[in-house]
């Protein structure tokens, strides 16, 4: 059979730094194939020279559907071949409709001039009959839930392909770049179900990811990068997953990933008491010194909410939290007086709230703790460059290279260093917002034992995640939450994966 | 990780980034030296440039403060005019002490940065338009206190500050902006507030998240930025001796071209003090060769405007390959 794509010898390297090298893939008709890897293993890069950003070092051969063309294509040019994306980011404008966002290549193209917005209207219509998904043509993105927006943006793609395949015949191919990390459990199974449809017209997808489950759950065939390097490819029905965890990592998991931890000592932490945010509920709940406790739901249950809430960061409307002996209330909390108060906050937008990217990894680390540096009047450079060595052999930040921007370390990386900084300063409360999305598995595991390093040192830990396997491994406890409302509390016996995807289903 | 290693290619490159623009004044300097044989290359010529020069210096300097932060601030060149404009209103029409005076012309200026702050701050306004806004708003005003009229005869003692003495030839003025552009030096980045500073400006979220009061600093920037366009105007009017009401916009240009300017070089990728007290130096050599070379007025408009569309590009390009790609 003749292959979708076939890419050989794709390599790329930035300035001396090999990115990708020799890679081949080879993607079938009507297949899904997918591309996982940790974090820096050269996924995004391979992305990008299909997208046309990087262009390949010499000698890289692509063949797309039998028809070999040359790197990097020209937007128009791919879209012609059949070749779609649809970016993490989805490229859709926020404040714009899904009418104007779906059709945006028509409705501004060349040669166009007068729009006819009630034709315009049947057509984005048509589009999402066709696939089976309910979407309001004339909401706003920005009021869309992310699978919604998802789904936009795969539309979108959809149409780009049908429209080469009635001109050029050409079946078609999607690349979809880690298009689930942002979405609730029950949204991905939506989205699985629209890739499968996709395929069953003829045409195929690739889905990068580095979500395992995910990638054994729907992909036909896969191929493993580490390093840059092509580690192995695998037909999905017939690997293992330690295998494939293996292969990812090359190396066995480290134990921490499946470690229980001791029942907590108890003692003094804080209580929580008639919390009230936007949804006007009122929920309370303890935590222990010592214990971890996480908190779920589905997307807009407003768990992610209650973690802002108790650092000040989007105000509450009402209720107190008792840490220590203090009693804060917490609708004048700042996160400045939080701060004050013993509270840490890593938010899960690791480079547009956790940190700077343009600005180096130095001063990501000492940004909140500038007054410890300072002597006579001066800050004092070797000062914060010894703590940012300490914290980076500690947490192990790698490469340990302090000048270098946040933005180029991998993810799992820069979210060590952003845990080392709160973590450093022994926090009481420390609320942790999707700890380890967009991680990789080795990272996962040692930002694990950091969070249980700082429980075991009497902290109050709070989790809030959407990932139900982080929390059945790191958690004593958890809180499932429904439209702001605590409806269910998971205890140590019976807290695995399947239960809280359950309950929060449920 | 080849990419580790720092070799001594990139440490020679980055090197040369950051005094190309020393390079390139010695350049122009070499360049009119040759054209105009023994007027250009003199110490008169360029102590009385240093010297000149030193009220565009503080307005770059007092500009870079707010775009650190992150925010524009255009209604500086509107603060020079109206506190030199109010010395000589106050001092020389209705006979005020100069001390007095001066105080009333620095309270003024923060008055404007407040003003400025509230709007922008509080009611989230666009820097761009709110100080847009406020420049011709204040220049209205100095034209109404003043009957847009030049005023002439201002306090021996404040020209005597600023012109009254010279130190290696050149008059006292220079070497208030090059205090200034110390005091700056030293605040960017040895000091807590520098840091804050920074953090405000390249991601608010981030500041606000690590317990910075973001509000705060970008206040004290923009009042900050006007305290020091006031001391622009007073060392303008001590240098000239008298104050006119329609200076100050034509400094507001050349100010910003010498802040991006500058925020390619000494600390690529940052606006920084030296950066810009190099580049207000470098363009004026540029304006002062010109002119000796007799070239027709419109000349300096379209230099000055080419050098500001030449001097972001350039600055954003250093400052975008911060960020290079990898994974």
């Amino acid at each position: 059979m003749q292959a979708a794509l076939h890419v050989a010898n794709l390599s790329k390297s930035f300035g001396g730094s090999r990115a990708l090298h020799n890679v081949e893939i080879t993607i079938g008709h009507g297949e899904i194939h997918g591309v996982l890897g940790q974090n820096g293993c050269g996924k995004s890069t391979f992305v990008k020279l299909l997208a046309g950003f990087h262009h390949p070092d010499p000698g890289s051969r692509i063949e797309l559907f039998g028809r070999a063309v040359s790197l990097p294509l020209t937007a128009d040019e791919s879209r012609r071949s059949g070749l779609s994306f649809v970016h993490q980011n989805l490229g859709l404008v926020p404040s714009l409709s899904v009418l104007e966002n779906l059709r945006i290549a028509q409705l501004t193209g060349p040669g166009r001039w007068h729009i006819d917005w009630r034709r315009e209207r049947r057509v984005a219509g048509d589009v999402f009959t066709r696939i089976g998904v309910d979407i309001d043509p004339m909401a706003r993105i920005a009021d869309l839930s992310a699978v919604d927006r998802a789904l936009v943006a795969i539309a979108r793609a959809l149409e780009s392909i049908r429209a080469a395949r009635e001109h050029a015949g050409v079946p078609g191919l999607l690349v979809l770049d880690e298009p689930t990390p942002f979405l609730p459990h029950a949204s991905v199974q939506k989205l699985f179900t629209l890739l499968r449809r996709i395929v069953a017209d003829g045409a195929s997808v690739i889905l990068i990811s580095h979500d395992i489950d995910e990638i054994m759950q729907i992909t036909d065939r896969a191929t493993v990068l580490r390093d840059g390097e092509v580690a192995g490819h695998f037909v999905t029905a017939e690997a293992g997953r330690d295998a494939i965890i293996e292969q990812i990592i090359g190396r066995r998991l480290a134990a921490a990933e499946t470690d229980v931890r001791p029942p907590h000592p108890a003692g003094r932490g804080v209580a929580v008491a008639a919390l009230k945010g936007e949804s006007g509920q009122e929920i309370s709940f303890d935590i222990d010194a010592g214990e971890i406790l996480g908190v779920t739901g589905l997307a807009g249950a407003g768990f992610d909410r209650v973690l802002h809430h108790l650092f000040g960061s989007v105000r509450a409307t009402g209720g107190t939290l008792r840490i220590g002996a203090r009693q804060i209330q917490l609708s004048q909390l700042t996160p400045k007086a939080a701060i004050e108060h013993g509270i840490a906050l890593l938010p899960g937008d690791r480079l547009g709230a956790g940190g700077v990217g343009a600005l180096p990894l130095l001063d990501n680390l000492c940004i909140g703790t500038l007054g410890s540096f300072v002597r006579r009047g001066v800050l004092r450079r070797s000062r914060m460059l010894a703590h940012t060595r300490r914290l980076v052999a500690e947490f192990d930040v790698r490469p340990p290279a302090p000048a270098k921007p946040l933005s180029q370390f991998s993810g799992g990386n820069a979210q060590k260093a952003m845990l080392a900084k709160w973590l450093d300063r022994q926090p009481k409360l420390l609320l942790l917002e999707e700890p380890t999305q967009g991680v990789d598995v080795g990272a996962r595991g040692q930002l694990w034992s950091a969070i249980r390093r700082a429980a075991d040192g009497g902290a109050s830990v709070l989790c809030g995640s959407s990932d139900h396997g982080e929390l059945a491994s790191l958690c004593d406890r958890v809180l499932i939450l429904r439209q702001g409302r605590i409806i269910c509390e998971l205890g140590r016996g019976e807290l695995t994966k399947e239960v809280i995807a359950a309950r929060c289903y449920g | 990780m080849a990419s580790l290693a720092v070799t001594a290619a990139d440490r020679r490159r980055q090197w040369l980034e950051r005094f190309a623009l020393l390079g390139a004044w010695a350049a122009v300097i070499a360049a009119f030296s040759v054209a105009l044989p023994g007027s250009f290359l003199s110490w008169t010529n360029f102590a009385v440039m240093f010297s000149s020069q030193a009220p565009a210096a503080l307005l770059a300097l007092a500009l870079i403060v707010p775009l650190t932060a992150g925010d524009y601030d255009l209604s500086v060149g509107a603060t020079v005019t109206l506190s030199s404009m109010l010395i000589g209103v106050l001092n020389v029409w209705h006979g005020m002490p100069i001390g007095w005076v001066i105080a009333i012309a620095f309270l003024a200026a923060a008055a404007v940065g407040a003003v400025n702050s509230v709007f922008i701050v509080y009611f989230r306004i666009p820097s761009l338009v709110v100080t847009l806004g406020m420049a011709s708003l204040i220049s209205g005003i100095v034209q109404w206190l003043s009957n847009s009229s030049t005023i002439s005869g201002i306090s021996p003692w404040l020209v005597d500050v600023a012109v009254g003495g010279q130190l290696f030839g050149i008059t006292y003025a220079f070497y208030y902006a090059l205090a200034v552009a110390a005091a700056l030096w030293y605040l960017f980045e040895f000091t807590a507030a520098g840091r804050r500073l920074l953090f405000v400006g390249r991601g608010r979220e981030v500041a606000r998240l690590n317990g910075i009061s973001v509000a705060g600093v970008r206040v004290g920037a923009l009042i900050g930025s006007s305290v020091i366009a006031a001391l622009s105007g007073i060392v303008y009017a001590g240098n000239l001796g008298s104050a006119d009401p329609f200076s100050g916009t034509n400094f507001l240009l050349p100010a910003f071209a010498a802040a991006f300017l500058g925020a390619t070089s000494i600390i690529p990728g940052r606006f920084n003090s030296w950066g810009t007290f190099l580049a207000v130096y470098f363009l004026a050599t540029g304006i002062n060769g010109l002119s000796m070379l007799g070239i027709p007025l419109w000349v300096t408009n379209v230099f000055n405007g080419a050098v500001l569309i030449l001097a972001v590009t350039l600055s954003q390009l250093v400052r975008n390959r911060e960020e290079s790609e990898v994974g």
